[in-house]
């Protein structure tokens, strides 16, 4: 104990030290979750988080399970890459509960005109009308052109 | 003889329990590896995404079905992709027109005249997912993190509205949920393309001008498309090990 005489001072100081470590310590175990680190730097279970989101558009297989004829046609056409969704819009709720969940039908005109409008930064290969022109009025582009099969049925009705 | 039945009972219990498939995953999560179930092995995945100059049409399907999936405010400025309208003038090469009225969503009027021979084309964005993030290094918390499958996330849970990253990423591709007030961005659609789905983007472009990528599968298109195209990645001199691919990019993009 002689070695402590006359070094109070220091004890104490030792003594509120090993105090702030121990708070330190049962503070950051209460704060950490019990899974942060164990893949790197960040919380285990965010990865799980991430896939747990709803899907929101279903996919075009899941569409051509029961939408077979639609699929056949479509395969022909010039369309055939292009997912249902592109144009129809998110539908996993109409593939979840096809009766309750109706989709829109899509807009005749500016669905197409989102693609083929003529437009300066267009490939030019991608096929593009000026609709000011053609048609030249309202007239919806589905009123002669058939979506699902463009190309190769007759493109007049 | 009353314990030996007790134990019996735990016993097969415990044994059915850990059957089959079933048990296995449940192994895994007990030991804390969710991802090494064996219904998606992260460890066996590295997804990147390639993005084809050329066959990009400018339709903006892909920031509708972006902001449809995710649940991205419909307010213009928040987008986890969007679409740019470049310009080049061959007399002003050095400073392009760069347009992306609300990000693409609602596509691209015409503003220039047909046939005045400035190249022009458009240039999708979408987080790169990069190898090496400037917007992870920053990061104070740990709360955005490169996944063990090569996917930048956040943790929204448990951001704290820094900004830090935001700052950080070189391509401009976080923003601050106007909601939650934590930063967000684009996860490559991380709750589909773990179930075998492609990102919502992929799944709706007309032209395939996007499609997801497996550089850890070797049956993966891009394999063949990167050896036969001439490819390059977003400021490749800032070394972020960004993982979007574009074919024909032309050096006019920043």
């Amino acid at each position: 104990m002689r070695l402590l005489e006359g070094r109070a001072h220091l004890v104490r100081v030792a003594g509120l030290f090993a105090a702030g470590l121990v708070v330190f310590v049962v503070i950051r175990a209460l704060l950490v979750p019990a899974d942060f680190g164990v893949y790197g730097h960040y919380r285990a279970g965010a990865l799980d988080d991430a896939r747990k989101l709803p899907v929101v558009h279903a996919g075009q297989a899941t569409c051509a399970e029961c939408h077979t004829d639609i699929a056949e046609l479509r395969a022909k056409g010039r369309h055939a890459r292009i997912g249902c969704e592109s144009c129809h819009g998110a539908q996993v709720r109409h593939a979840k509960a096809p009766d309750e969940a109706k989709p829109e039908r899509p807009n005749g005109r500016t669905t197409c005109v989102n693609c083929h409008a003529a437009n300066v930064a267009r490939p030019a290969k991608h096929p593009q009308v000026d609709v000011a022109e053609h048609p030249g009025d309202d007239t919806a582009c589905i009123a002669c052109h058939v979506p699902h099969q463009p190309g190769t049925a007759p493109e007049v009705k | 003889m009353q314990e030996d039945r007790r134990r019996f009972l735990i016993e097969s219990g415990r044994f059915l329990l850990l059957t089959g498939a079933a048990g296995i995953a449940f192994d895994h999560v007990l030991a804390g590896e969710p991802e090494k179930a064996p219904n998606y092995d992260a460890t066996r995945h590295w997804w990147a995404m390639l993005v084809d100059i050329e066959q990009c049409i400018g339709c903006g399907g892909c920031v509708r079905a972006c902001k449809d999936e995710n649940g991205v405010s419909h307010e213009p400025f928040y987008f986890r992709t969007w679409v740019e309208r470049y310009h080049v003038d061959p007399l002003d090469a050095e400073h392009p027109r760069v347009d992306s009225p609300n990000g693409g969503h609602d596509g691209f009027p015409e503003i220039y005249r047909q046939g005045d021979g400035a190249k022009a084309f458009f240039v999708p964005k979408l987080c790169n997912h990069c190898e090496h993030s400037p917007c992870v290094q920053v990061c104070p918390v740990g709360a955005t993190f490169e996944s063990p499958d090569g996917v930048v996330l956040v943790d929204k849970s448990y951001c704290l509205g820094c900004r830090y990253c935001v700052q950080a990423c070189p391509y401009g591709c976080r923003y601050i949920d106007p909601e939650q007030q934590v930063v967000d961005k684009c996860t490559l659609c991380y709750h589909r393309i773990t179930q075998g789905l492609t990102t919502a983007c992929c799944e709706v472009c007309p032209t395939g001008a996007r499609q997801l990528a497996d550089l850890k599968d070797p049956k993966d298109p891009i394999h063949e498309f990167l050896r036969t195209h001439t490819i390059n990645v977003l400021k490749p001199q800032m070394a972020t090990g960004a993982k979007v691919y574009y074919n024909g990019l032309d050096g006019s993009v920043r």
